[in-house]
């Protein structure tokens, strides 16, 4: 069967690719794919741990809540990005700098 | 089995490097797409049939469609398509790599000897027992997720349709 050391691995590289996006993109949605990247890998931890005890269903369901509230977030970002946009006609976090409307 | 893991592990890495790499937003968003249901894929062969089915209906589904209606709301002219401008590749490489290295080399050393994934019946089947979980021990989580998915939509409504009063559009 597969160890639990693949799934670790294979989440590391799903987080530090999530962060490299995070990091390095400047429009405000492309930073939002690496953010569901990062709750993705964070998952795949949930899901393999469950398998080490098959008899309880913490993990799974952990993991599904989870879902449900990357699935908020990304409305709710979203939101704010499309408002952000019409005020200052950019998605580009780093030209807003005023607190103020321009 | 052991294969479809390691196969759908591949596709999902793979996608998530392509999002780092792509020139378009619209090919970033159809990338992660790619890489959500590789990791419905591992979920599935990780008999979690439930999460990897929500992860298909609201991932999948769900969030990919409201990205890309996100990006068509929010090109600067139309019929052109968005390009994504990268900056910070230095930092951003160093901490992705250095965050890497480090957690693989901690796990790696942490795991060694702990119990590997054991092997379970083929046909055991998790998603009755989820169901009835669901509905008994997790019935409060379930009530306020529920309650939390309505204050979001209301909210993201409030925010992303209330209008300003001296811009015009």
């Amino acid at each position: 069967m597969i160890p639990i050391e693949n799934y670790l691995v294979l989440s590391v590289l799903l987080f530090s690719i999530g962060l490299m996006v995070v990091v390095i993109k400047r429009n405000a949605i492309a930073v939002l794919l690496g953010l569901e990247l990062m709750l993705n890998a964070a998952n795949i931890n949930l899901v393999a741990f469950n398998l080490a005890h098959p008899q309880r269903l913490d993990g799974q369901m952990f993991a599904v809540f989870v879902i449900i509230v990357a699935a908020c977030e990304a409305a709710v970002g979203l939101a704010i990005i499309l408002r952000a946009y019409r005020l200052f006609n950019t998605a580009v976090p780093d030209n807003i700098s005023t607190l103020k409307e321009p | 089995m052991i294969y479809a893991f390691y196969i759908f592990a591949f596709i999902a890495v793979a996608a998530a490097a392509g999002i780092l790499f792509a020139r378009r937003l619209f090919h970033a968003a159809l990338l992660l797409l790619v890489c959500f249901l590789a990791v419905a894929g591992i979920y599935a062969v990780s008999y979690a049939e439930w999460v990897a089915v929500t992860q298909i209906l609201v991932y999948a589904g769900g969030v990919v469609v409201i990205i890309i209606f996100g990006i068509m709301l929010t090109t600067r002219a139309p019929g052109r398509p968005t390009a994504i401008s990268n900056s910070k590749w230095f930092s951003g490489l160093l901490l992705g790599l250095a965050v890497m290295g480090f957690l693989i080399t901690l796990f790696l050393r942490e795991t060694v000897g702990a119990p590997t994934v054991p092997l379970m019946d083929e046909r055991f089947t998790l998603v009755n027992r989820f169901g009835i979980a669901l509905m008994t021990d997790y019935l409060l989580p379930f009530e306020v997720a529920g309650l939390l998915l309505l204050i979001t939509l209301v909210g993201a409504a409030v925010i992303a349709a209330t209008r300003n009063k001296n811009t015009s559009s």
